[in-house]
Formats: C-alpha cells, structure tokens, sequence
C-alpha cells in the first residue's frame, strides 16, 4: 500500500494521504465543496455526516457527504 | 435485501460496539451497523495515534474484542432511514436499499455537536470543535496553521492537545463556562481518574492560554477564515487565525429513537434499569440517553447487549457501575450549560439554516419551529433541520417536530422498496 493516492478535484491532480477523505482533499485543494442557495462558498462544518455541508460530485454521483467517502486512486472529484 | 438477525445494535461507537460484544459473547447473531466508514463513533475515529492515553487503550481492547468476535456482521457505511414494519429496519448501504430483521434492537446513535449562529460562521474554515479533530484524523495537514479553538464542554481541551500535536498553533482556548463552574467541576471530579485526565489535557495544552467566560463573536474573511472576534462579555478583541474549532457541546442523535416511538424526556431517550426504551424490545445506549463520556457509552452499552440477550443477572452485574457514572454526566450539564448571553450571538443577517440560508431576521419573527418550517424553509434541507433546529432549541426554545421518514436523505430507489423493481418490470410489460 503506498502512503499517497492521487485523485481529480475540479480536474485538476492531487495527491493525499492514503485514507484521507474526501471532504479532506477539497481542503487541501482550497476549494469550497458547494455554493449554497444565496451563493456563499461552503465546507465541512461537523466532519461526521450530520450537516452535509460538505457535499459534492463524487465519480458522477451527486450530493455525497464527501467527509464520509474515502479518497480512492482515479476518483473524480467536483464541487456543486 | 432482507437480512435477518437476532440484535441489530445501530451505531458502531464505543456504546453500540460494548453492546454488540456483550450481545455476541452470550450467543447472539448481530448486526452492527454505521453510516461511518469504519467503527469506533468518533471519539475512536481515526488511526493509532502516537500519544498513548486510557481513550486509546480503551479503543485498542474493544476494536480487538469486536474484531475477535465471528457472530457480529459490521456494516460500515449504513444507515437506517426508516422503519420498514414490525421489527424490520429501512438502511441504505453503497447506494442500495438493505432491510434489516431484528428481534431486539439496539439504539447506539450517538451525539452529534451543537452549533450556534453567530456572524461568519458559514464561511469555509470553521469547523466544529469535533469537527476539525475528525478532518484531521481523516488526513487534513494543520502544521503551522493558526488555530482558535472556541464554545463548550470538555473536549475543547482535548480537541487543543490533539491540534497541537499536529503541530498546529492554537491560539487559544476559549470555553464559555465560568471559571467558578469549572474550579465546582474540578473539584467534584477530583476523587476520580477524570481530574488526572483533565490535569493531562491541561498539561499538554500548557504553552496555549486557556480563557473561561469567552466565545466567538463573528468570523471574519472573504472566501474563507481570516479572523475570529472573541468576547468575555466585557470588551472584544480580534484574533488572526486559519482555522477555527468551536462547538457547544454535545446534543443527542434522537432521531431513529423517535421515529420508532420511544418516548424523551428532555430532548434524552428515556430508559428503564436494564437500557430498555418505552418500546419493547427496543434498547438504548450511550449519549442518546443522557450526554456522559465514553465510559458511560461502554457501561450503558454492556446491559443493553446483556439485557437484549436476555443475559440480566450479568446485565444487572455492570448496573452499580454505571449508575455512578451517570452522576457524571448530570455534572457536565450543570457545568458547561450555556450561558443566556449566548442568544444573542445571531445578527439580523446571520444564517441560521445553512441548508436553505435563512437569516435570522426572517426566523426569529415566527413563534415555532413548524410554522418557521413552513414559511420559510428553515430545517428543510438535506440535514433535516438537525443543525439549525438544535441551535433553535437553545436560542427560542423551540422543541423540535415530531420525526418523519426518511430521516436521511436516500435515493428515490432506497425508498422506493424492494417491490419497486418488481413493480417497473410489471409496468414495462404493460406498455408493451
């Protein structure tokens, strides 16, 4: 296993730590995960699956709370 | 998918994770099911961590003996969104629906923390105080970041000592209790091992200044955290930093509890001697129960697997236990209750329904939760009002509705039910 996997955030590449999730790797690409209703910039708030802040497209599926996805090699990652 | 079993145990903390054990090791078949991707609930998230303390040795001996144990099925990334029929639960696992046989159900769902509204709260950067730990477990680098950690209750300290071993700079750490509640704290813990675990946090958190009787104010930047304004009632003084860290304690997950019935009192299921709810065969423990710390999870959680099991003289074995250590758990409610000045924080602009970005000014005209609902959306987005309905409960003392289904946002498929594609291959012979 190594100790990175590379994945896209709004198609650009990003490695992260193996295990990191999601919701992880929009903070350390600087990108919010979603605009809200009124147009502000978004991110994780709980961490745990409670606020769905955090939500964004994963391998084309939408509206996934990201801070409950683990980082896999290869996945696509966009904001909402 | 139905699968059937003798005790389902939903939520896979150190309390569902106690049960289950408990459970298992007096012959049971059970299911163990979280929405997380792995066990432990979040005090136990995350990988070994270098600092060695009784919270990791703890989750060290119960993720082994969980491990150890064959007649528990651990089903991570499930969640119940609803109650399917008459012992049958409603989950959604990988995206497809899975119904759940139980004959004894137990109810291990956690707390979740209270968030309050105050200006700039919703910019990207402020986390909960759990919250950060969690993205930091999960990966998120804060070396050299500049961190505030801010709101109640006694993981603030740990939350700190956690921060700073990954090399971030904490500020500062702001707890809104009274120096006088927490010395009366101090001291009423001080025959336990809590003080030394307390006096360790503070230990570790020595080079950060500690501040009773301060919260946040408003948050400050443009796309994201510039800034935190914090407050000791009398002046105000602003406080540079990345990331900040604040949550009001702790509030129950009640949700599936109420759905299926189990009568609250107070905003906590209530439970009879052995962990049982006012329905039968429905058991609860841990936080759902009253907000007490890990051992209490453990303990409440060993007689709800041993009272489920029908094991109740070993069940009532662990009840002197815990029945002193729910004197705990009265204590943190006195101590770090809120104090009424922190109503105030919402500005007429502030969001309060993050979901639907309803600003205070539009909420706080109406005089309950559901005609807010209705006229405004408020707590009708994807998390189902669990945020900012936990923060109107505190700021207008609005209980919270009654429950409907699904109490998770699932696909139209999961909901539909395992007839449904019966149903569409049916109508497609029709059309035909």
């Amino acid at each position: 296993m190594t100790d990175t996997v590379r994945l896209t955030v709004n198609g650009r590449t990003l490695a992260v730590p193996t295990g990191a999730t999601v919701a992880v790797a929009l903070a350390i690409a600087g990108d919010a995960c979603r605009t809200s209703v009124s147009g502000e910039p978004r991110a994780a708030l709980c961490a745990m699956g409670i606020c769905f802040e955090c939500r964004a497209v994963v391998d084309g599926a939408l509206h996934q709370r990201t801070c409950q996805i683990v980082c896999r090699d290869g996945m696509e990652v966009r904001t909402e | 998918m139905t699968r059937s079993f003798d005790i389902v145990v939903v939520g896979a903390g150190p309390a569902g994770i106690a049960a289950a054990c408990a459970a298992a090791e007096h012959g049971q078949r059970v299911a163990l099911l979280d929405d997380n991707p792995a066990p432990g609930g979040q005090i136990w998230r995350g990988p070994r961590t270098a600092h060695r303390d009784a919270v990791s040795r703890a989750k060290e001996r119960w993720l082994h003996r969980l491990q150890q144990n064959a007649a528990i099925t651990s089903l991570h990334g499930c969640r119940v969104f609803d109650v399917a029929g008459d012992g049958l639960l409603a989950a959604e696992q990988n995206g497809q629906r899975v119904e759940l046989r139980y004959s004894k159900l137990i109810l291990a769902t956690g707390a979740r923390e209270l968030f309050l509204p105050f200006p700039g709260w919703t910019l990207p950067g402020v986390y909960g105080a759990g919250g950060l730990q969690a993205m930091v477990k999960a990966g998120l680098p804060v070396r050299d970041q500049h961190v505030v950690v801010s709101g109640s209750g006694p993981l603030l300290l740990a939350v700190a000592a956690y921060l700073r071993e990954a090399g971030a700079r904490v500020a500062a750490v702001c707890e809104q209790a009274s120096w006088s509640r927490l010395l009366r704290f101090g001291a009423s813990i001080a025959p336990t091992s809590r003080l030394w675990q307390a006096a360790g946090y503070r230990w570790r958190t020595r080079s950060i200044s500690f501040r009773a009787s301060c919260w946040p104010v408003a948050a400050h930047g443009s796309k994201k955290l510039e800034a935190v304004t914090l407050s000791n009632g009398v002046r105000q003084w602003t406080v540079t930093c990345d990331l900040l860290a604040c949550g009001f304690h702790l509030v129950p997950n009640t949700e599936l509890a109420s759905l299926l019935g189990c009568a609250l009192q107070q905003g906590f299921v209530t439970v009879d001697a052995l962990q049982q709810t006012s329905i039968a065969n429905v058991f609860c423990a841990g936080e759902p129960t009253g907000i007490g710390g890990l051992e209490l999870s453990l303990a409440e959680g060993e007689v709800a697997g041993l009272a489920a099991a029908g094991a109740i003289h070993a069940a009532q074995t662990h009840v002197p236990r815990r029945d002193r250590l729910r004197s705990f758990a009265a204590q943190l409610a006195t101590t770090f209750a809120l104090r009424p000045k922190l109503r105030s924080l919402p500005e007429a602009d502030t969001i309060v329904c993050r979901c639907e970005d309803v600003p205070w000014r539009t909420v706080s005209q109406y005089t309950g939760w559901r005609t807010a609902k209705l006229q405004t959306r408020c707590g009708m987005g994807p998390c189902q009002g669990r945020i900012c309905g936990s923060a109107l409960n505190f700021l207008l003392e609005w209980t919270p509705d009654s429950v409907r289904p699904p109490i998770f946002p699932v696909s139209i498929a999961s909901l539909a039910g395992p007839t449904a594609p019966a149903q569409a291959e049916r109508s497609a012979i029709q059309e035909n």
